[in-house]
């Protein structure tokens, strides 16, 4: 337990680190979602406290779009000047007008503001099919004690993540198999006897967190036929304790990201681990799809921050017995669980470590005269181990979309270009704009340190033609990652649908890999009978000693196509056997989900899907955790 | 890689001919040559310097490792290795220069000016084109297709030459500066030379900043006869594609005929086995004799562009690179070797089907078959007939529609004025001006010589006939008609001749089924109880038909009998020309050979090559020399199945 003055210490750097957050997440700070003061925390916080933190309510419906990304008090619409608005009062973008995003929108696309596709206004409940419910299991949880509901908006909820075709089928009003019940385990021993039930009575679980998933994991099988129970951790979302001495938090798994970076903040910590969907995505749910965060370069992706980890299954629990920060004892048993994507158990308390809240906190931007210069500068980086706390690189397409988002009045939102242009007109000279590209970087640490680090990577960058391009261009690049989830909702509003999608490659095929990919998606949409050629572009969002990671964003216009779903499928499908045909991974952090299966075997082995299945068939032979992910 | 060929033949392409040289004719050549050039490299690409270039090659992972690996093997200091390759790269290396290539349009306009009446370009290019593959009849094809980029503003090619070229002055020069690289003739076993020149022509594929001009066939064909295609520049060109270091590669076949050639003559001596003069800009154009000429009408058909991917759709994994460096040099897998195959061969088939005939390739071919001469109103009537025929297979001919056909066939004469004469309304083959023959040996070269250059247009027209003559051919030789007995027969001969003409790999079946399916087409053929004949109707075109491949038949049969005697039991790639020449010219003498085509030194190398890929005769290397056995047994079957003698042969209409 830290002293007294050491707390208020940390109560001071808090207050930095959450104005720090609202840097890039929200409007401002003091809003119902900051109004939290930091607090110490307690080693058994009562139940009671943890529903008041959490930034989603148990009845997500509260505050959430139904079929769309979000708060529902945050969206894109044209207005009727034709202008782009985003709603709302959470981002620093909310409220504002983008002058520009029509044109882009227009003109990219070939869309147009007279053609919408609106969505179904309100989901209609009497759509929704009947539970199918295991009466007894129903009755030995009542006695038990654990909240449970079978409301039909409550079950729509969980029956879905974020795949396209997913919130496609939600917004035409089209609901597919959903759960017959949702229950809330409070902490692991409702889970351990939920668990318990469940095999008694043989329902079919499907662990749910935030659900953000984009790889159709939280899909119902078809031809699941028992009763199927959602079980929703949300409830399960309280820091346990917080171990200075180690620095580690134990913390419940159902714990959202915001909520948990917020808390510690409140501590004087963070994890560092920020998912792009960190608002909504959480603990057990990076745990099971080994997510891996921005800022992975200082601190890690899941694997490398958990410490400890706890798992119900129908087995019984899995863990560790000590906290040793290595162990040789055979395969990792973490390593079952790191992506088992709810097909083993539920994931209940996990060990994590963290850091105390960086002193300092700096972005940057840097232009090159184009994409391939871009990837060989990171790849400098990666080889002299200097990555920033975050470094990623834009190809010129999404250097041109940043562009179109610009507000109209602010003075942090001066138009990159413009922006570029006050600081570099003589030296900018020659760089041609359709194939300039960005990478934005995230700094953090000491101040000191922070701007040697600085330089230094500037210095790499200058040798590769980059030029320094201001600290707004990056910060504002950060803060775009969270409301270009919100674009999607837009775009479906008017005939354009799309997705993103990643993958990890070595860094000599890094180039070979995008200008294929792209190309891939260009050409078999025109196959395809898209009458407009598709938005197909990537960036390097991570970069390792051996490889890079990327992601690439897709959508095209679809007027005319009597199945649009099935033609971004079939094109999704193309993209990523040129994923493979090229060297790169079926997945860097989404993971399989139903909707990569295919090429699990082709992926690990037949030998390796054995060994998997095999565990599988040991921890949960009757399939209780039925979602059929991953095997 | 059927699907393409197939698409090829069914689609009724509408022609789109332009005349390159129409327009030079009305306006200013200067001013073509300094107009505005402003070719676009491919999407995407920047342009390359030819330092940057070479450096790339230099700098690369690939050519370090054979670096090492050379160095390691012989002991010499890897530095010395080094620069070896650095001097073999400049050796090849591409210098395009646009101020030249203005200078060159200039010139090049005033020459074709003189000696074409028109170069016809069928077809212009639609996409940016990658790889320009044409087939190689004549020095001029090289300039041409520059010229027409140029001319179209369209990327100037690099071009892959051999080195003889490089050795003659003023066409060496032309062609380094407008882009062309060198490439050394006999490459065999040189390691660093090969690590070199695939690394240059990868690197050109990969950068894509100009499309690479290469012939598929190797060497310029002396025949005008399609060449078997060489592998190696292939597969270095399509190994990016299959590394995913480039998202596709356009294969554009270009068909190049001539009315005339330019080095007629030289080819014909050639083939004698007359020893070619070096490969002189002198020797090449005679210059002032060969401007005063007229050589007629050039045909350039720029076919639809190929894509690799699209050939290698379902066919090629290319994850198999993913577990190894792409840079290590490894042989390629045995199912991308068969793909290279493949894929070089459907080009060369390609070049064919868009092959523009004209009139004369027809009236040699009626010419050859009529070797004591013709009256003109019987070679009329069977030229239109040629005619007729050619175009039910498929053929493409320019025969000009304004004027009468007797029109056509007397300017083809003149043009030709050196091989064809007509004396007493008689018309045939003339023989070379120049004193008397002093020998019959000379004689028989004499004429040999009229009869091998007339023999090389009709080689233009060749591949319309080749399936149909050889199904014709099975029939009549068959032991019986059944579609099995006719479809062996047919199999053994595309063996044997497989050197000969050129046929896709593992593909009999199909070619068997085109060239049925050409005769029914020409009513030449009824398919009747499962067994294949001919309709009494049109027997004279199964002789014509079966006359087509009469001369080859008879030089393998020739070649076959000479290697059957003691003194070729063993004998050395350098003795074999003149062994067999010398052999054949007795037996020419004495009445046993009749077709003056035996002498051609190319189709008794092909006989021997059948040999060879047959089984029935080896090679080796003793003391710097290729060594040649001959399996008298295998070799004495193999001829005696083409004799016919061991097949029962089934009297005609027997089952009638
Ligand atoms: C806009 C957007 C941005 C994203 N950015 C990133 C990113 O930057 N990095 C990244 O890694 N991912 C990202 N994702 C993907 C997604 O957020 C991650 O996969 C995330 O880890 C899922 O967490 P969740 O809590 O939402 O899990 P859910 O979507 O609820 O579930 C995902 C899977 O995990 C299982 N699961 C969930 N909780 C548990 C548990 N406690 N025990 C056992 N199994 C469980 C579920 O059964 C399901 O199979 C993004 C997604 C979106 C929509």
């Amino acid at each position: 337990m830290a002293s007294n003055t050491d707390i208020s210490e940390r109560q001071r750097s808090a207050r930095q680190r959450l104005r720090i957050i609202a840097g890039h997440l929200q409007k401002s700070e003091g809003n119902e979602h900051t109004a939290l003061s930091a607090q110490e925390c307690k080693a058994e916080t009562p139940r009671s406290n943890a529903a008041k933190v959490t930034a989603v309510p148990k009845r997500r419906q509260e505050i959430l779009k139904w079929n769309g990304w979000g708060y529902s008090d945050s969206r894109f619409f044209f207005n009727k000047k034709g202008q782009a608005e985003f709603t709302g009062r959470r981002y620093r973008l909310s409220g504002l007008i983008l002058p520009s995003l029509k044109d882009w929108f227009e003109g990219t696309f070939g869309a147009n503001l007279q053609h919408k596709t609106p969505a179904t206004a309100s989901l209609n409940v009497s759509a929704v099919p009947p539970p199918n419910l295991n009466e007894l299991f129903v009755e030995e949880l009542k006695t038990a004690g654990v909240a449970l509901s079978t409301d039909p908006e409550d079950r729509v909820f969980r029956s879905h993540g974020h795949c396209l075709h997913e919130i496609f089928a939600l917004r035409e009003g089209r609901i597919g198999k959903i759960p017959d019940l949702v229950v809330w385990p409070s902490c692991h021993d409702d889970v351990v006897k939920i668990v318990e039930l469940a095999c008694k009575h043989n329902v079919c679980l499907i662990p749910y967190g935030g659900g953000t998933s984009v790889s159709s994991a939280l899909e119902c099988p078809p031809e699941e036929t028992r009763s199927i129970v959602s079980l929703d951790t949300s409830q399960m979302n309280r820091i346990l304790w917080i171990d200075e001495k180690n620095l580690t938090a134990h913390v419940e798994a159902g714990i959202i990201g915001q909520d948990l970076e917020r808390q510690l903040n409140e501590s004087g910590y963070c994890t560092g681990h920020e998912p792009d969907s960190m608002e909504f995505s959480s603990l057990g749910g990076w745990v099971a799809t080994r997510a891996s965060g921005m800022k992975k370069n200082i601190y890690g992706n899941i694997e490398d921050l958990v410490v400890h980890i706890k798992m119900v299954t129908p087995r019984g629990v899995i863990e560790k017995s000590c906290q040793g920060p290595r162990l040789s004892t055979g395969p990792d048993i973490h390593h079952f669980i790191l992506g088992s994507e709810g097909t083993l158990g539920v994931v209940t308390e996990v060990t994590m470590k963290i850091r105390p809240l960086p002193e300092y906190q700096k972005y940057g931007s840097v232009v090159f005269p184009n994409f391939q210069q871009g990837v060989a500068c990171l790849r400098e980086v990666a080889k002299q181990r200097c990555a920033p706390a975050s470094i990623r690189l834009m190809d010129n397409e999404q250097f041109q979309f940043g562009h179109a988002l610009k507000p109209q009045v602010s003075s942090i939102f001066t138009s990159f270009l413009e922006g570029l242009k006050k600081f570099y007109i003589t030296k900018f000279k020659g760089f041609d704009p359709h194939h300039l590209c960005v990478a934005t970087l995230l700094f953090e640490g000491d101040r000191e340190k922070v701007l040697q680090h600085e330089k230094q990577v500037y210095d790499i960058a200058a040798k590769f033609g980059g030029l320094a391009a201001g600290e707004d261009n990056g910060q504002r690049g950060y803060m775009l990652t969270f409301v270009i989830a919100y674009l999607r909702d837009l775009g479906m509003d008017y005939y354009v649908i799309g997705e993103s999608f990643e993958t990890s490659v070595p860094w000599d095929r890094v180039l070979d890999l995008c200008r294929n990919v792209k190309e891939r998606i260009v050409r078999e949409c025109k196959e395809r009978g898209v009458q407009f050629p598709p938005l197909s572009t990537c960036r390097v969002t991570q970069t390792y000693d051996a490889g890079a990671c990327v992601y690439f964003y897709f959508a095209f216009n679809y007027r005319g196509l009597s199945d649009p779903i099935h033609v971004y499928e079939q094109v999704e499908h193309a993209a990523r056997e040129e994923i493979l045909a090229n060297g790169g991974s079926l997945s860097h952090h989404h993971g399989v989900g139903k909707l990569r299966k295919e090429w699990m075997r082709e992926t690990v082995s037949n030998v390796g899907l054995g060994m998997l299945k095999s565990v599988k068939e040991y921890v949960d032979p009757n399939n209780i955790f039925g979602n059929r992910n991953l095997l | 890689m059927d699907r393409v060929l197939r698409a090829r033949t069914s689609k009724a392409e509408s022609e789109h001919i332009l005349d390159v040289l129409e327009e030079r004719r009305r306006g200013s050549d200067i001013g073509h040559a300094l107009r505005t050039y402003s070719a676009q490299p491919y999407r995407g690409a920047t342009p390359l310097s030819v330092s940057a270039l070479n450096r790339m090659v230099q700098e690369s992972q690939y050519l370090r490792y054979i670096i090492s690996e050379i160095s390691a093997e012989s002991g010499e200091p890897p530095e010395v290795v080094k620069e070896e390759a650095v001097s073999i790269l400049e050796e090849m290396s591409q210098n395009l220069q646009l101020s030249f290539i203005r200078l060159m349009g200039f010139a090049l306009t005033k020459v074709f000016k003189r000696l074409f009446t028109s170069i016809r370009l069928h077809q212009a290019i639609q996409e940016h084109p990658v790889i320009l593959m044409p087939n190689h009849r004549s020095y001029i094809d090289f300039l041409v297709i520059s010229y027409i980029m140029f001319t179209y503003d369209l990327s100037i090619p690099v071009i892959a030459a051999g080195i003889p070229l490089m050795g003659m002055s003023l066409v060496g020069e032309i062609l380094r500066r407008s882009g062309a690289f060198f490439i050394r003739r006999a490459i065999g076993e040189d390691k660093l030379y090969w690590a070199v020149l695939s690394e240059y022509v990868r690197t050109v594929v990969r950068t894509g900043f100009a499309p690479l001009e290469f012939y598929v066939e190797g060497l310029r064909s002396r025949t005008l006869k399609s060449l078997k295609p060489k592998l190696g520049m292939m597969q270095m060109i399509l190994e990016p594609f299959f590394k995913g270091e480039v998202y596709d590669i356009t294969l554009v076949p270009i068909s190049i005929s001539y009315d005339r050639v330019l080095e007629e003559s030289l080819l014909a001596h050639e083939l004698l086995g007359v020893p070619k003069p070096r490969e002189t800009t002198r020797g090449l154009l005679k210059a002032r004799r060969v401007l005063e000429e007229n050589y007629g009408c050039m045909h350039v058909y720029f076919g639809n562009p190929v894509s690799v991917r699209e050939l290698a759709k379902g066919r090629i994994q290319r994850n198999q690179y993913n577990l190894i460096p792409r840079d290590l040099p490894l042989k390629l897998s045995a199912e991308l070797q068969d793909f290279v195959g493949e894929v070089a061969h459907l080009l060369v088939l390609l070049q064919e089907r868009s092959l523009v005939l004209s009139p004369w390739s027809l009236m040699a071919l009626i010419l050859l078959q009529n070797p004591d001469g013709v009256d003109w109103n019987t070679f009329t009537h069977k030229t239109l007939r040629l005619r007729t025929l050619a175009a039910q297979l498929g053929a493409r001919i320019d025969w000009p529609a304004q004027l009468p056909d007797s029109e056509v066939m007397s300017s083809s004469m003149a043009l030709h004025h050196s091989i064809v004469g007509s004396e007493n309304g008689s018309v045939r083959l003339v023989e070379e001006a120049g004193p008397a023959p002093v020998t019959e040996e000379e004689a028989v070269f004499r004429r040999a010589s009229v009869v091998l250059m007339c023999a090389s247009y009709r080689n233009q027209a060749l591949h319309v006939f080749t399936r149909p003559a050889l199904v014709a051919v099975a029939m009549t030789t068959a032991p019986s008609y059944s579609k099995d007995d006719v479809f062996s027969r047919f199999c053994f001969l595309q063996d044997v001749l497989a050197n000969e003409f050129v046929f896709m790999p593992v593909h009999a079946p199909q070619d068997f089924e085109e060239g049925c399916s050409g005769l029914l087409r020409c009513g030449v053929l009824s398919i009747y109880e499962g067994g294949l004949r001919a309709t009494e109707e049109e027997q004279d075109i199964v002789v014509f038909l079966r006359a087509v491949l009469e001369p080859f038949i008879e030089t393998y049969q020739m070649v076959f009998r000479v290697l059957c005697e003691e003194t070729f039991q063993t004998f050395t790639e350098k003795k074999f020309v003149p062994d067999i020449r010398a052999a054949i010219v007795k037996l020419f003498l004495s009445g046993e050979v009749k077709s003056y085509e035996c002498l051609s030194s190319d189709t008794q190398k092909n006989a021997l090559s059948a040999l060879v890929r047959m089984g029935a005769a080896s090679k080796c290397r003793v003391a710097d020399q290729t060594e040649y056995r001959i399996d008298q047994s295998a070799l004495r079957r193999i001829r005696d199945t083409l004799d016919g003698s061991v097949v029962s042969k089934v009297p005609l209409f027997s089952r009638l």
